[in-house]
């Protein structure tokens, strides 16, 4: 049986008491959203925070506005994502949430904590003892690891993903940032030192599996902000199974389409395939024109050579890799209009809109 | 296992409708204390780390994994658990409907399938065959399969909307 190790218990009122607790915290705080992520993490040993801030009673992190824009509170639980009607118009980020984990977890998890997912590995993802007998690994080299955006030098530690590299090669497993930043979302860092930042959401992110995130550990994740700019938008997502998996592969796009489907703006991310989720610059290569077939082969020909899985998820990396480029093509052809029952089996599946209670 | 030397952490919980005022220690889920400081073990430990649904209870009316919860998160919230299902001696219609159609075998996943299917019934009594599916989602059973399960879903949605009608 895995227990949490010990921590203080603290519960911020506001988002500005919560970054204060991280302040006085000195990097060994962590906050507790809905703590999907960082409760297991705990039993796990993975993450040990000697302060624990709650944000349970953080009223303003629970908003949702629209105005022109919409503004989506850090604390908003995916469940109650995915139930506002108001926020249905971004398909992308509907089917990502939709597709987060099962029901009973998105009714505790929030967005922000999705965003700020930790990233994962196969030799990462275990339980204290089944870390020890490989003696650990790059990201938690040891029995002492507090890994709040990674204490451990990047010295420490064997990788054994690529047992010769000098970096982590955990994956960023978040559906909705992939999603999210195909939308052009920007978030919301408050901190006590240097009151509040807005980024865009794709800053947020470091290709490394243990400084994945730009967020200090002084800052709190308050607000993501989704701009309505007329763009049709979806996620694909590959995992083994209809609900639990985190992603094998993420594809978000968002396209607005002017006159005779001539495309104006365009975004395509990849989830899944590296540290952190991937915006892909040939977007720009579909501006200007119509979405036809072969405007679709020289993207995906373009874009292969982003997605570059390794062997610590689930299914083959070489699969992976392939279904990335039938998912790049899929995305775009579902977004100008095709049938999608018409495609193959697995893009089907993926296209496929399912329809959640939670 | 490591133990908790003190049991340092206070809560007001309310569990099936009686406000109780809990001592225990501060790192425990909601999981471990409704089981080894209340004694109610009708919900189950299975993954511990919310990859099962074994250990569902409903929180303020939501289904929720207890073995991802703090459980000093619950101050002041309501919990429901597969013990306040039956009405004193008259068991729950969905409770019933598991037992008519065959849908619990190993029996240790059923009370989060229960609690599971009774939110999704309190919100959606005529809920479809693909809303069970999808709020069901979250529990695996090793042993049953999901078809009666479903079905029992189906058989007590029918019943509690017949005696509505009534």
């Amino acid at each position: 049986m895995m227990r949490a190790g010990r921590f203080r218990y603290v519960v911020a009122k506001s988002a500005a008491e919560a970054a204060q607790a991280l302040a006085d915290g000195g990097g060994k705080a962590m906050l507790l959203a809905g703590g999907t992520d960082l409760v297991p993490n705990m039993k796990r040993r993975q993450q040990m925070p000697e302060i624990v801030v709650s944000l349970r009673q953080v009223a303003e992190l629970r908003e949702v506005a629209m105005n022109g824009e919409t503004a989506i509170g850090a604390g908003v639980t995916l469940a109650d994502v995915v139930r506002d009607p108001r926020l249905r118009q971004h398909g992308a980020l509907f089917r990502a949430v939709a597709q987060v984990a099962t029901p009973l977890i998105r009714n505790t998890a929030t967005l922000g904590g999705n965003l700020c997912l930790d990233t994962r590995c196969n030799y990462y993802d275990q339980n204290y003892e089944w870390r020890r007998a490989i003696d650990f690994c790059k990201k938690a080299p040891g029995p002492e690891a507090v890994a709040i955006d990674a204490v451990a030098d990047d010295g420490d530690g064997t990788c054994w993903v690529a047992p010769s590299s000098a970096r982590c090669w955990a994956v960023s497993s978040t559906d909705s940032a992939p999603a999210l930043i195909a939308l052009g979302a920007r978030v919301t860092l408050l901190s006590s030192r240097d009151g509040a930042r807005e980024i865009p959401l794709e800053a947020l992110f470091h290709d490394d599996g243990m400084h994945y995130m730009t967020k200090r550990a002084d800052e709190v994740l308050t607000r993501v902000r989704v701009p309505h700019d007329g763009v049709r938008s979806t996620y694909w997502k590959l995992r083994r199974r209809g609900a639990f998996d985190f992603p094998a592969l993420g594809v978000a796009a968002a396209v607005r389409f002017g006159t005779a489907g001539v495309v104006e703006h365009a975004r395509v991310v990849l989830g899944a395939v590296a540290s952190k989720p991937l915006l892909l610059p040939e977007s720009s290569l579909l501006v200007g024109r119509a979405l036809t077939d072969d405007a679709i082969a020289e993207f995906v020909d373009a874009t292969a050579r982003w997605a570059k899985p390794l062997d610590n998820t689930d299914f083959l990396m070489t699969w992976r890799k392939q279904v990335s480029k039938l998912f790049l093509g899929g995305v775009l052809r579902e977004l100008r209009g095709d049938d999608v029952q018409t495609f193959p089996l697995l893009a089907r599946r993926a296209a496929t809109l399912r329809n959640p209670v939670w | 296992m490591r133990r908790s030397p003190t049991n340092n952490a206070r809560i007001a919980l309310t569990v099936n409708g009686e406000t109780k005022e809990l001592l225990f220690a501060p790192n425990k889920t909601l999981l471990e204390v409704l089981r080894e400081d209340l004694g109610l073990t009708g919900t189950k430990h299975g993954c511990e780390l919310g990859e099962c649904g074994a250990c569902a209870v409903l929180l303020n009316g939501r289904p929720v994994l207890s073995c991802l919860v703090l459980a000093l998160e619950c101050d002041g919230r309501q919990v429901e658990t597969i013990e306040g299902l039956a009405d004193d001696a008259r068991l729950h219609p969905l409770q019933e409907a598991f037992a008519d159609c065959g849908a619990a075998q190993c029996g240790y996943c059923t009370p989060g399938f229960l609690v599971t299917a009774k939110a999704l019934l309190d919100e959606r009594p005529n809920a479809t065959r693909g809303e069970i599916t999808e709020a069901l989602s979250g529990n695996l059973c090793r042993c049953t399969g999901y078809i009666q399960i479903f079905e029992a879903v189906e058989e007590a949605a029918a019943k509690m909307g017949a005696k509505e009608s009534k």
